[in-house]
């Protein structure tokens, strides 16, 4: 579907894809040095040096680690309570890394969930997830409003059972714009987040207010508009009784008029799309 | 239950295997059932029973055990020591069991279950070093080590806080019989003469027991021989406690909540002297064997089961564990909102769940997640509550292929909103139908399985704040809800009697579904639609999670409380109906913005 994308077009979707591809590279082999007793801190730290090291200067927001029931944001209430902790992981315990790493100037927003140990919960919960990818897809390539959307994959959770965690991001936002950044030479962040980054948010929320649109995909009213073309992190978020799993990756939205081009996700050789087909292999 | 099957319910071990076991000065009365291959598990009485107490509990360990018995030197079959001053000492007690153990199974250490005295005498054995390698676990109610009872005290004298000094006081007025064993003569008068008489009805009255005869003919024999435990013991361990009293085996606790006899503090620091220690707590009085026997059963079987396989007893992390692990409960609507979450929290709980709806899919839905966080099992079945025929089919499936069920949630309901003037009989019907005759089906049909088996339940009704609270604009949900509401304090009287309790849940404001699926009378269908978002979203906005009703529903269950209204809003307007009501009244008339 994406190589009818073409020329410049498909250049930029290359490079975003190849930064998303690192940062699920990076998350995976955070991921498999994981063991008991190490800290959220401790996990931040590991994904900004190895990303780092491989040429990373500026952040969306700098990298996140949730252990425990820290994964479903028991109890978040404010902000700060997103930054990682010294709670140490236990044997069985899930966890999720988020990271949005700038790379070249291209960004990527990606959540990784995995658990220390089998855990069954754990992954009914990320089989779950699938029919959220598929909804999610279905019904922008729908043009339905994404205040819609987001009732119908806040009602799916509800059916599965789970709780709908994303509510509790700044916004209750399921998903936000990305957008290429300027590579500047010095990138500080603000709250955890690259400034650069919220340059562009805030320039697109400015004329998204005068258009009629949003780079925030909430439940709430500024969101009633139908899906804007451009790149979209969406990150479905599932809790249950103190675990909690997403996935977050990029969807393209085009103005194409072609049902399957006017929206895909930008890769779907991710670890937690190629887990799926693997169970249904087995 | 017929006269016959209560005269079983007696005092006979049907079935047993009787010997007779020589040990120092006395010889014992054992009596056997079950395989002998089988693990070993040694029932020990109390004061003043004899082994038959254990008969319930016994003929059902012996479908999967080899089931010990014996009657206590001086009681029942066995003979008494001579004299007997200094012949019911804790050392004379622990070789009469070795000598048992070695005979019953001299090669295979045994698994010892003891009940009051029978408790006692077994923290005696399972802390002195000679029963090192017989025994392999043990199952403590209702009787606590006199070692720790001794430091026990002794903490709470040296380091007296109000607190200790409170729970002392207060052990030490439950203990008042204690003081009277040590008098000379007078209990043996008593129990030979009138209290020998009225024991068996008093033991009938005070632990709600249906009729039945549940003590031995050798009662007075038993309980005049048995003050000696008290004398040759008490005294001389509560001054002098041992030291070096730690368990060497899995110890599993199980407290009944309703003891008269002991505090539940006493167990409060157990774990320094057991290192491997399962807490079970029950709502029953002092005698399990004859009033929980299932339950006892159940836990034993799990407990013993899991020591063999070198396992330690799983027990579930949620909340009150204690207190449901194992235990069947069945949820009406229990596809989404508060029925889903309940049946979640006894899941957590360790409980077996029955996850009832009309919804298939839902009701799938959660038994399989209820697996997955802690339930042993959890079935689903699909039945709409108001189908009478459905529900008696569901109510003789249970029973058949799950067993009694311990708690039951009548939590199914569906809303309706409109003017009494716009609702037409066909609504009227579809509400009562669903939010009262789905309980009274429920209640008929499992509460009567309950009453039937004799061993205490509960039954939780999801009323509403709506109960109470008069208003123009939801009269058939709020009558159907009263109902609900009022059935429950009936049956709560009726069935106070067998010990079954009955709570009424009135939730408030909570964010599920049932507003997205109630219906408004008297508007068209786009008017409908758009109320039904509306309420749907104040609901949201008011946003008080399933999840804390689940709580106040097991919370409910653990207290036995009547009527427990949840939310905020629920609460003030229950002080409101009792104390302004006529405010109440003035603000029914008013119209709600939707």
């Amino acid at each position: 579907m994406t190589s009818a994308v073409k020329g410049e077009r498909a250049t930029e979707l290359e490079r975003f894809r190849q930064v998303q591809t690192l940062a699920y590279e990076c998350a995976e082999a955070v991921a498999a040095q994981l063991k008991p007793g190490v800290t959220e801190r401790e996990a931040a730290r590991m994904q900004r040096r190895w990303l780092r090291e491989r040429g990373v200067q500026d952040w969306f927001h700098l990298p996140f680690a949730w252990f425990g029931d820290r994964t479903a944001f028991v109890n978040f209430r404010i902000p700060l309570q997103f930054f990682p902790t010294d709670r140490r992981l236990e044997p069985g315990m899930p966890f999720i890394l988020d990271m949005a790493p700038i790379y070249k100037g291209y960004t990527a927003d990606i959540g990784y969930s995995g658990c220390l140990g089998p855990s069954p919960l754990h992954d009914k919960l990320m089989a779950d997830l699938e029919a959220h990818r598929d909804l999610i897809l279905r019904e922008v390539r729908e043009r339905r409003p994404l205040r819609e959307i987001y009732a119908d994959v806040d009602r799916l959770m509800v059916r599965q059972g789970y709780a709908n965690r994303h509510r509790a991001y700044p916004f209750g936002v399921i998903a936000h714009k990305v957008d290429r950044v300027k590579e500047r030479r010095w990138s500080p962040h603000l709250f955890g987040f690259g400034t650069q980054s919220l340059k562009g948010l805030a320039a697109d929320a400015l004329h998204g207010h005068r258009d009629g649109w949003s780079p925030l995909w909430s439940p709430y009213r500024f969101s009633d508009h139908p899906p804007r073309a451009g790149l979209w992190a969406v990150e479905p978020h599932l809790g249950f009784r103190g675990t909690g799993a997403k996935f977050e990756e990029i969807l393209v939205v085009t103005d194409s008029k072609d049902h399957e081009e006017s929206a895909f996700w930008l890769d779907d050789d991710l670890p937690h799309v190629r887990r799926w087909a693997e169970e249904k292999c087995r | 239950m017929s006269e016959g099957e209560n005269m079983r319910r007696a005092v006979a071990l049907e079935g047993a295997r009787e010997r007779r076991v020589r040990a120092d000065g006395v010889e014992l009365s054992v009596a056997e059932l079950g395989d002998p291959v089988q693990p070993t598990v040694v029932l020990l009485h109390g004061y003043p029973d004899s082994k038959e107490v254990w008969s319930e509990v016994a003929v059902r360990l012996a479908e999967h055990y080899h089931v010990v018995l014996y009657d206590v030197r001086g009681h029942g079959g066995s003979t008494a020591p001579r004299p007997l001053r200094g012949g019911f000492t804790l050392e004379k007690l622990t070789d009469d069991f070795l000598a048992v153990v070695d005979a019953v199974s001299p090669d295979r250490p045994v698994h010892l279950v003891g009940h009051d005295w029978g408790s006692v005498q077994g923290w005696e054995f399972v802390t002195v070093e000679r029963t090192e390698g017989r025994i392999a676990s043990f199952t403590s109610m209702s009787g606590p080590s006199l070692d720790h009872f001794g430091h026990w005290i002794k903490q709470s004298v040296k380091r007296p806080t109000p607190r200790r000094i409170g729970r002392l006081l207060g052990q030490g007025a439950r203990s008042w019989y204690v003081y009277l064993l040590h008098t000379p003569v007078l209990p043996e008068l008593a129990w030979r003469g009138p209290l020998g008489k009225q024991w068996p009805g008093l033991l009938q009255r005070s632990e709600k027991l249906p009729p039945g005869r549940y003590t031995a003919p050798s009662l007075p024999t038993d309980a005049a021989h048995g003050a000696w435990l008290y004398r040759d013991n008490v005294r001389a361990r509560l001054s002098k406690p041992r030291d070096d009293a730690y368990a060497h085996v899995p110890v599993q606790l199980i407290t009944p909540l309703g003891d008269t006899f002991l505090s539940e503090h006493l167990n409060d620091e157990l774990e320094l002297w057991a290192a491997q220690l399962t807490r079970r707590t029950v709502s029953a009085r002092h005698w399990l064997p004859l009033t929980r026997p299932d339950q006892l059963a159940a836990w034993i079987t799990e407990f013993v089961t899991a020591t063999e396989s070198g396992r330690t007893a799983p027990v579930a992390t949620g909340k009150y564990a204690d207190r449901f692990g194992g235990q069947l409960v069945l949820v009406t609507g229990a596809a989404g909102g508060i029925g889903r979450a309940t049946a979640f929290a006894f899941a957590e709980a360790g409980a077996r769940v029955v996850a009832v709806d009309r919804d298939t899919e839902g009701a799938a839905r959660t038994a399989e997640l209820a697996r997955l966080i802690g339930a042993p099992e959890a079935w689903a079945e699909t039945v709409d509550v108001c189908d009478e025929q459905a529900m008696e089919k569901l109510a003789a499936k249970v029973a058949t292929e799950y067993g009694v069920v311990d708690v039951l949630v009548n939590n199914a309901g569906i809303g309706l909103s409109g003017s009494f003037l716009d609702t037409t009989p066909e609504d009227w019907r579809k509400v009562l139908d669903v939010n009262l005759w789905g309980v009274i089906h429920g209640c008929r049909l499992f509460g009567k399985q309950m009453a039937e088996r004799g061993q205490g339940g509960h039954i939780v009704n999801t009323a509403s704040a709506a109960a109470y609270l008069p208003s123009r604009t939801l009269p058939a949900y709020s009558t159907s809800k009263a109902a609900v509401l009022m059935l429950s304090e009936c049956l709560r009287a009726e069935l106070a009697g067998r010990d079954i309790g009955v709570s009424a849940i009135c939730p408030g404001i909570v964010n599920t579904n049932i507003t997205s699926t109630a219906r408004f009378v008297g508007v068209d269908a786009e008017e409908e639609k758009r109320r039904q978002q509306r309420t749907a979203r104040l609901y949201g906005l008011r946003n008080y999670p399933p999840e804390k009703v689940a709580d106040a529903v097991l919370r409910a269950v653990v207290r036995n409380q009547a009527v427990v209204p949840v939310t905020a809003e629920a609460r003030g307007g229950r002080l409101m109906s009792r104390f302004t009501p006529r405010a109440l009244r003035a603000l029914a008339r008013l119209e709600p913005p939707l």
